[in-house]
């Protein structure tokens, strides 16, 4: 999909993927004939760089046809560089300017509440992305209005455009910062479907918002993307494409022998 | 005018407004970052506590939050300084709210050099120009205690973004009562032939003693309030300026980006006449008295009237 756009954002999209995976095929209570099901959950992608995961996603469970991801980016198309709700159905919100999904997602947890929803909110958002003052604005706010189905999803991937986050810009320790702030909150091995399920499901049943820390790796699954910040905004070539996919259908296929052992 | 109507702030229309319109609809809820005593949306926190969130010293996390009420089906009120709900969170308001093109109504106070001694941290001089350029958003500039409550009473069943402002100081009335809505937003309340005058919020009321003032030295000005500054009406404005063949604009806020410019733009595209533009001249404000502020940086009915026979006399 990034390679036939030619620009877009690979690493990101792969560290979130089983995170996404987990939420849209296993977690989310929604209903992709009916995308405004005013019961559903709602995954709200806070790092909106990483829309090509959203896109294969909902494509995937049924909101769009899987065909129409080769627009990605592309004039004339609905599948814009960053999400945007009026133009792609099952989008929540629009972003791309990052640190404003947690925020936005307070209100749509509030609207929730004021109007006796069932539904809970699964926020995903970035290491890098937590370096904006805005997510402490939120997480603040969040904590301070007890917000019980709000469970953000931050993808640690440990990089960012310009390095690792750790010598541009530390923001860990993450998990004690939203404690600090009056979150539960827990770390998680964000490649483990097993510990990603379980721990979605565990925080809908927490009192206040939740916010699980998944580990991931940039680029996971692509051998010569992995852990690279160079692969956080570029499109692969041709070959580089084959190459990963081949990678990415041997796991597959590892996973599927795994799961019928299990 | 009836006597007993003493000058009154248009925000706090705003605050009788929208527990008004808190009263009548369930779907309103309404924002404040700690400044809901100046803003006045305290009347509606007093009384519908449970649809009014609060968030503290935090303007963009607000304009956000606000964001995800409207997607989820409220119409939210959000207020704060207009300096504040502009610029510190434009981003937000950008991407979160216009774009989108969700119904939040940002309801901004202390608008202008009137808030005073607190200087020009506090003074917005360029809100209505940052508002003016996000495409989708509704820009409306009340002139008085009335028209201001009818702007927000008007506003709940409006489509897509709207920054409203409002200001500080009191003000006369120039509305006996509430008009049923704002129109189209220009509203011609002196008829003349010689120049047209375009004013807008407080200015209003000094461009009719100004144009008082040009009747006596035989200048027929034909004044118009606009308060819907986009989008402008454009027949309004193009049928004045081609009767006068010349106008000029007032408003408290910088000559760049505001009313004067946009109706230069008007003028330009459909009848080009010469405009004078009266406001702040791309500066930033300073502490001082409301009335001290607008005589230093001329905005007066004095200033509006000597740049009226200015421009009437080079357009000639």
């Amino acid at each position: 999909m990034v390679s036939e756009a030619g620009s877009g954002h690979p690493g990101g999209s792969l560290s979130s993927a089983d995170i996404v995976t987990a939420l849209y095929f296993h977690v989310l209570n929604h209903r992709p004939q009916e995308p405004k099901w005013p019961e559903r959950d709602r995954f709200i992608l806070s790092k909106g760089h990483c829309a090509p995961i959203l896109y294969a996603a909902l494509a995937r469970s049924g909101y769009f046809p899987v065909e129409e991801l080769e627009g990605l980016r592309k004039i004339d198309c609905s599948l814009q560089g960053h999400p945007d709700m009026n133009k792609t159905t099952g989008v929540e919100i629009s972003s791309g300017s990052l640190g404003q999904g947690l925020s936005i997602s307070i209100g749509i947890a509030l609207a929730m509440r004021l109007d006796k929803q069932p539904g809970h909110v699964f926020t995903l958002t970035g290491d890098g992305e937590s370096q904006e003052g805005e997510i402490w604005e939120a997480a603040m706010a969040a904590a301070h209005y007890k917000l019980d189905h709000l469970t953000v999803i931050v993808d640690c991937n440990g990089l960012q455009i310009d390095g690792f986050t750790k010598d541009i810009m530390n923001v860990e320790p993450l998990t004690d910062k939203y404690e600090a702030f009056g979150w539960t909150a827990r770390s998680i091995d964000g490649h483990d479907f097993k510990e990603i399920i379980e721990a979605l499901e565990w925080s809908r049943t927490v009192e206040g918002p939740v916010a699980i820390v998944a580990r991931t790796v940039k680029g996971k699954g692509v051998s010569f993307m992995e852990n690279q910040a160079g692969w956080h905004g570029k499109a692969p070539t041709d070959e580089q494409e084959a190459q990963a996919m081949v990678e990415l259908k041997e796991q597959e296929k590892t996973l599927a022998s795994e799961a019928q052992g299990a | 005018m009836s006597e007993e109507l003493k000058p009154r702030a248009t925000r706090e229309a705003y605050g009788a407004a929208l527990l008004e319109l808190g009263k009548l609809h369930d779907d309103v809820v309404a924002l404040d970052a700690d400044l809901s005593g100046s803003t006045m949306s305290k009347l509606f926190a007093a009384q519908v506590p449970e649809r009014f969130f609060n968030v503290g010293v935090a303007e963009a996390n607000m304009m956000s939050i606000a964001a995800g009420l409207a997607i989820s089906g409220k119409i939210p009120y959000a207020s704060t300084f207009a300096v504040f709900a502009t610029g510190r969170a434009f981003d937000q308001v950008r991407q979160g709210i216009a774009q989108p093109k969700l119904p939040v109504r940002i309801c901004a106070s202390h608008g202008g050099l009137t808030v005073g001694e607190d200087g020009c941290s506090h003074q917005s001089v360029e809100d209505i120009g940052l508002m003016r350029m996000l495409p989708n958003m509704k820009v409306v500039v009340p002139a008085d205690y009335n028209q201001t409550y009818a702007a927000v009473m008007e506003s709940y069943d409006t489509p897509g973004p709207m920054y409203i402002r409002t200001g500080r100081p009191l003000i006369p009335f120039l509305y006996e009562k509430p008009p049923a809505g704002l129109g189209a937003g220009a509203d011609v309340l002196r008829a003349g032939s010689d120049i047209s005058i375009f004013a807008c919020g407080i200015m209003v009321k000094k461009a009719l003693e100004a144009a008082e003032e040009l009747a006596k030295r035989d200048i027929s000005a034909e004044v118009v309030n606009i308060s819907i500054i986009k989008p402008i009406d454009v027949d309004t404005v193009a049928a004045s300026i081609s009767k006068t063949g010349c106008a000029v604009t007032a408003e408290e806020h910088s000559i760049i980006g505001g009313l004067g410019d946009a109706v230069m733009e008007v003028s330009a595209e459909f009848h080009p006449v010469r405009i004078g533009r009266l406001g702040i001249k791309d500066v930033f404000g300073k502490s001082g008295s409301p009335n001290q502020l607008l005589e230093e940086f001329q905005l007066t009915s004095g200033h509006l009237t000597g740049l009226a026979e200015q421009v009437l006399a080079s357009s000639k």
